[in-house]
């Protein structure tokens, strides 16, 4: 594919590699924010062929590992219910809730269907008018204005029968929120490159300036990757903290303005609670007063969940470059991909299962456990 | 591991998804233990194998190698729940046929009867029936094998899919030849007969409305006359996998698992067309994990491996067949692929279904 | 969050009032939402999200980063830092839009004092 290809040359990843090795001269933490990122980062090995000065510690940017617990009980409830159609990208079906997950909830007869994109599910809504269509809109920054545009075509085409459980969740607030940890050991971020395509990188700079630290806005592609780390390296070895576009093909400064302007409209800030870390202050969106009627959680009101996070997971730690995942009691025995006590785990982007999967080489565990497809 | 997945043109069909995180103590079947991965394993370990007992099973062979009266037969059944019936390149004919012909080849056997049983839903329509069936006739001439013998039930309306078949079949191996993972040593050459994922990516294109300039045909075919072109330059390979659920992944782990040998894979070996490359990237799915029915990948003895790329790539169904990597001692049971970047990441067994992301 | 694949706008049409384009993603086809980008023309590349374009590829853009890529290493010893003698060739900050703020210590700055 054109612009992808180009992007993976062997060739120029070995330069930028030289370069890397030629400029680090201490360690350094960078956390790289976007789980399509860290997906790049295991699916090419490409922390391996850094430095070991380099240490990548693989951020909360996961909407199945920072999708509250909550949020998915309230989604298995609804999937549960007589006459509705349940609708959701494939990465949320991964994620089990308390006791049991949308697989359970499909064997005992729900409806719960994978979507590549939300406009399936309108579709969905309009071909089946006798039936509730609700579509689970997780995601960050990038995946809003496709849900928000859902959401006002359903208005604009009078389609009643659709709704929007939202849990959407906003990367500066995230960002925020690792540096005041106080034994938080990050020292630059690689920004998530698509969020950014929406929303511009405005919002940056005042943190990099705040927390003193490097904020480069990072592709998905292997070259892209290494020059997000290519420049946010040197920036530290000059103890520089300033926000660079490593990905100016795809991102502008000022983002996508109809994207902003829709979200603007669609959705309002909120708090949200991320699974493994807490409540963030701000850090979520909601639909806005003029669309609740489609938030599913008005139309379905959902009560009396219990829910319960294992006490022994400590995802949050990891979250936050606190813990390495093999450090943890519960890794690789009671918490595997097969059976994740935590978010961190749930998703192969997330930093523990990342870890099962290719550290085991190094580890060598004596039996061998399947885990999600990276 | 003996076959309980359900037909793998449903790989992509996305209300077959099954849980990649399954609970543990399921009080229930749920759709994925039909995936062919890990969790079907455990159906097997903890459910079949110990009630029925017996050594042939215990072998966990896709077909079963088993001696009568002094002959060496193979022996397989396979399900196939498939929709959509018909899809570009083939339908659940083609599949039901060469499915189980193909699992009787990997034993290094030629199908010589099949038996088909049909569950048919009450309702569906005769003109389909007759286009199945006609599929299936063509099917079995194409693989030079009869079908024998059949069965038909019909349930109600709303218990079933339209139309369920099952094959099952028998051949005979040939002497001196034993193909199966325990013969694999380090050492061993790993290849693949042509491109993967093309079957999966066009049942997907079905589904996903995605379209091709050139369109994306399965690769659905017979591969008992590429073994036998394989087995006529040494009956002594070691062993064939025919990566169809859970795609050339799932066909390497098993193999490295059952036999105890590493695998390592050089990524920009493993042949994979650019439309097929380009639809996974969309969806986020990996080529590795996506469905072939006409494919297989063998281990071959070092000494052997020139000689029988040359006899493959000399066959139709194998002109286009690689050397992708090799058997070693290291990392025993598991699979590690040399990236392009060359780094190496660990490929491993999926747990169910394969989930495209947007993550 | 973040998977997007760039692709080429073959054809754009309004259906039920909205924007959208047939894209080409190296001989895959598929419909694409284009009511966020209502400027992008046929033969113009965007990144794809979900069935939705959310930004302009910049296809210049695009040649001069892998570019700047191939002459890394091999001008540092003659010509100093290739990416500052780009951005000085072409009189603006290279490496960021976003602008150098903070305590200015922006790579310019720093090749200046030098």
């Amino acid at each position: 594919m054109k612009y992808i290809e180009e992007f993976q040359d062997p060739e120029l990843a070995r330069r930028l590699l030289d370069d890397i090795h030629a400029t680090v001269t201490r360690p350094w933490a960078l956390m790289e924010v976007c789980g399509g990122q860290t997906h790049t980062i295991i699916r090419h090995g490409i922390d391996q062929l850094l430095p070991d000065q380099v240490e990548l510690i693989h951020g909360p940017g996961c909407p199945v590992c920072v999708t509250p617990l909550e949020m998915i009980d309230k989604a298995l409830e609804i999937a549960s219910r007589p006459g509705v159609v349940f609708c959701s990208f494939g990465d949320m079906l991964r994620v089990p809730g308390t006791g049991r997950d949308l697989f359970t909830v499909r064997a005992a007869g729900g409806d719960v269907r994978v979507v590549y994109s939300p406009l399936d599910a309108l579709r969905i809504a309009q071909q089946n008018p006798d039936k509730e269509v609700v579509f689970f809109g997780i995601g960050f920054e990038t995946t809003a204005p496709p849900n928000a545009m859902t959401v006002y075509q359903a208005r604009k085409l009078g389609i009643r029968n659709f709704s929007l459980l939202v849990s959407h969740v906003r990367v500066p607030p995230a960002i925020e929120a690792i540096m005041q940890s106080p034994s938080c050991r990050v020292q630059a971020f690689l920004a998530a490159g698509h969020v950014c395509s929406v929303m511009g990188v405005g919002e940056y700079p005042e943190l990099a300036e705040r927390y003193r630290v490097p904020i480069v806005v990072t592709g998905f592609e292997p070259l892209d990757i290494l020059e997000g780390v290519r420049r946010t390296v040197r920036q530290l070895e000059r103890g520089e903290h300033t926000v660079e576009n490593a990905y100016a093909r795809a991102v502008r400064p000022e983002g996508n303005q109809a994207a902003q302007a829709m979200l603007a409209d669609v959705f309002e800030v909120t708090d949200r609670a991320w699974r493994g870390i807490g409540v963030i202050p701000q850090s979520g969106w909601r639909l806005s007063e003029r669309y609740r009627d489609y938030d599913a959680e008005h139309r379905f009101s959902v009560t009396g969940i219990t829910t319960l996070e294992p006490a022994e997971c400590r995802s949050g730690e990891v979250l936050q470059g606190l813990l390495k995942p093999h450090e943890c009691e519960a890794f690789g025995t009671t918490c595997t991909p097969r059976n994740p006590l935590g978010a961190t785990m749930v998703s192969s982007e997330g930093a523990c299962a990342a870890y099962y999967l290719y550290r085991r080489l190094d580890v060598a565990p004596a039996r061998l456990e399947a885990s999600p497809v990276a | 591991m003996p076959d309980t997945t359900l037909s793998d043109t449903t790989l992509l069909d996305i209300t077959d998804w099954t849980c990649p995180a399954p609970l543990r103590d399921q009080p229930r079947v749920v759709m994925g233990h039909g995936g062919g991965g890990a969790m079907s394993a455990e159906l097997v370990q903890h459910i079949f194998a110990p009630a029925f007992g017996g050594e042939v099973l215990a072998q966990l062979g896709d077909a079963a190698a088993v001696s009568l009266g002094g002959v060496r037969l193979a022996f397989s059944t396979d399900t196939f729940v498939v929709r959509p019936l018909f899809f570009p390149g083939g339908s659940i004919g083609d599949l039901a046929v060469n499915g189980t012909v193909n699992d009787l080849a990997m034993s290094g056997a030629r199908a010589a009867y099949l038996s088909c049983g049909f569950i048919l839903e009450e309702g569906v329509e005769m003109a389909l029936l007759a286009r199945v069936a006609g599929a299936m006739g063509a099917a079995a001439r194409a693989a030079g094998v009869e079908v024998a013998t059949g069965d038909t039930k019909v349930v109600e309306s709303g218990h079933g899919d339209g139309v369920y078949i099952n094959t099952a079949g028998i051949g005979l191996i040939p002497a001196g030849v034993d193909l199966r993972p325990q013969r694999v040593v380090p050492g061993d050459v790993v290849i693949v007969s042509g491109a993967i994922g093309v079957h999966g990516v066009a049942v997907m294109s079905v589904r996903e409305g995605l379209e091709f300039d050139v369109e994306i045909e399965s690769d659905c075919a017979a591969l008992g006359g590429l073994v036998d072109a394989m087995l006529a330059v040494t009956p002594d390979l070691h062993v064939l996998r025919d990566p169809t659920r859970g795609g050339l992944a799932a066909a390497l782990n098993e193999i490295a698992a059952a036999s105890g040998a590493g695998v390592v894979i050089q990524e920009r070996s493993v042949p994979v067309p650019a439309p097929v490359a380009n639809a996974c990237a969309i969806l986020g799915l990996d080529p590795m994990y996506v469905a072939n029915e006409g494919k297989l990948v063998a281990f071959v003895p070092r000494q052997h491996a020139d000689a029988v790329l040359a006899a493959m790539r000399a066959h139709p169904l194998g002109a286009e067949a690689r050397v992708i990597g090799e058997a070693v001692a290291e990392h025993p049971g598991m699979v590690v692929a040399r990236t392009g970047l060359g780094g190496t990441r660990v490929v491993d067994l999926p747990i169910g279904e394969l989930l495209p992301r947007i993550c | 969050m973040c998977l997007a694949v760039p692709g080429k706008v073959l054809e754009i049409e309004e259906r039920d009032g909205t924007r959208m384009a047939t894209v080409d993603f190296g001989g895959v086809v598929k419909e694409v939402c284009l009511e966020y980008l209502p400027d992008l023309k046929v033969g113009e590349y965007a990144i794809v999200h979900v069935g939705f374009a959310l930004q302009r590829l910049d296809e210049q853009e695009a040649l001069r980063t892998l570019e700047l890529f191939a002459s890394l290493g091999m001008l540092q010893e003659e010509f100093g830092d290739p990416w500052e003698a780009a951005a000085n060739a072409n009189g603006y900050p290279w490496d960021n839009e976003a602008g150098n703020e903070g305590d200015g210590e922006g790579e310019l700055a720093l090749e200046a004092r030098q």
